[in-house]
């Protein structure tokens, strides 16, 4: 499975239409290892800058992580 | 190249009006700034409108020719620009080359946005389509979540505190309540910021600016025609328009806007003048780091100071250098068309001395920074007196 580090990160609080029931949910943007950048949800405990994720799977086209 | 300058200024008060429509609040801040100007429709030769979603927010299209027919602009060019919340400074860009390259000698800017009449949530999701809808937008963000997640990188490389961003809150409501035409005419503590409701962490309701409804016009003609209109003319000494990547995750780097930063450069070669010759400034603080980041890109500060410098009082009304005397899009409101060409009003109104309470002393060299996206367009503009 891939990993990669989070580069940047949020809580969302007040959420789209579309994610209304999801809310509070967090999402980062990670750099995988070999440095490409991606935007995806982060499932289980929040993570911080500098934390090591594993993607772990992708609902409905989203990259999803958890912390390692 | 001609000499360009502002001849007429005109503007709606800022805020949530469910009883205006976009046509009413365009037409209105257009036919403001004709009168100002002192010239009547038949001498506009073109009509350039900045609107980022009308088409979204009140389902109307062929937008341009709808307010030029209003206003009683008849069979000129009327064309619409989008850029998300840079829309109408990509207009006043647009139109600034048609008069400087001698295309036309007058030309009406006009920027409007109708927002109020749909919920949060859908407003939400509007302003999120200025995203990257395949990629951070499908994964939940919106756009206090794109800045928020800038703030996090810029706390953690340069130290920037959640204090330094309501200074930036702090500051701008204290001028906006000397605004008429402001939106939210609040002044609000420092604890309050800090108090605020969770928007997208770290970013509090405070980090946010308004959700609005509003226009704003300018007229632009050549500096000899302007010589002959009522109001003094001022002078658009240097301006760029430049572009990035829309998404996020596609820029190097994102605690600085390189759009902004290249935008500054040209602007300040055009202007022959350097961020230190600059008295004033408005700034597109859509979220309070993007102020800091603004003034930072400028060259206001070194990167990673915008914070410490806006927390030690020195963009305040009174400090060294003043920014978003207006109170900016957090207090003065965000009608987001609207943004670029009313920025472009508030810093004309200084150099004219008409902004009433809220007049500086030192105003006659300016500067106006209009924001698209997360950076994606980037409009700055400078301005002068005669």
């Amino acid at each position: 499975m891939k990993s990669g580090v989070v580069y940047t990160e949020t809580v969302v609080h007040s959420a789209p239409e579309a994610f209304l029931r999801e809310a509070p949910y967090q999402i980062a943007i990670i750099t995988l290892e070999g440095g490409e950048r991606l935007t995806g949800r982060i499932l289980g405990d929040r993570v911080a800058i500098g934390s090591t994720v594993t993607w772990v799977e992708d609902r409905a086209g989203v990259p999803c992580f958890r912390g390692a | 190249m001609r000499t360009v300058a502002l001849a007429g200024l005109g503007k709606t008060p800022f805020g949530a009006f469910p009883d205006r429509d976009l046509r009413s609040l365009a037409a209105e801040a257009s036919r403001k700034c004709l009168v100002d100007s002192g010239m009547t429709a038949p001498q506009v030769e073109a009509f350039y409108l900045g609107n980022f979603a009308g088409p979204a927010f009140v389902g109307q299209n062929h937008l341009a020719p709808y307010i030029a027919g209003e206003v009683g602009l008849e069979r000129v060019p009327a064309t619409r620009f989008e850029a998300a919340c840079a829309s109408s400074g990509a207009a006043f860009f647009h139109a600034w080359m048609a008069v400087a390259s001698g295309v036309y000698d007058t030309v009406l800017v006009t920027g409007v946005e109708k927002m109020t009449s749909q919920p949060t949530p859908r407003v939400t999701e509007i302003l999120a389509g200025a995203g990257d809808l395949g990629g951070e937008v499908r994964a939940g963000a919106t756009f206090p979540a794109l800045f928020a997640m800038i703030a996090r990188r810029h706390m953690h490389e340069f130290g920037t505190t959640r204090e330094h961003l309501a200074a930036v809150a702090v500051k701008n409501h204290q001028n906006g309540s000397l605004n008429p035409d402001a939106h939210m005419r609040k002044v609000i503590t420092m604890e309050q910021a800090l108090a605020g409701k969770p928007v997208a962490e770290p970013l509090t309701v405070y980090d946010c600016s308004l959700v609005s409804d509003g226009a704003a016009a300018v007229l632009l003609t050549t500096l000899d025609r302007a010589r002959d209109c009522p109001a003094p003319p001022v002078v658009v000494r240097g301006l760029a328009q430049t572009s990035d990547q829309v998404a996020l995750d596609r820029k190097e780097s994102i605690t600085s806007f390189p759009a902004v930063q290249l935008a500054g450069e040209k602007a300040y070669r055009m202007a022959g003048v350097g961020p230190g010759d600059i008295e004033f400034a408005e700034i597109h603080d859509c979220f309070t780091i993007a102020e800091i980041i603004a003034i930072e890109d400028l060259g206001f500060v070194a990167k990673g100071e915008g914070g410490p410098y806006s927390a030690a009082g020195h963009t305040a009304f009174r400090g060294q250098r003043p920014v978003n005397t207006s109170g900016g899009l957090k207090s003065k409101g965000h009608p987001v068309g609207a943004t670029g060409v009313a920025q472009l009003c508030d810093v004309a109104l200084q150099i004219r001395r008409q902004a009433g309470q809220r007049q500086l002393e030192q105003a006659s060299l300016g500067l106006a920074q209009n924001l698209g996206g997360s950076g994606a367009t980037a409009v700055v503009t400078i301005l002068s007196a005669a």
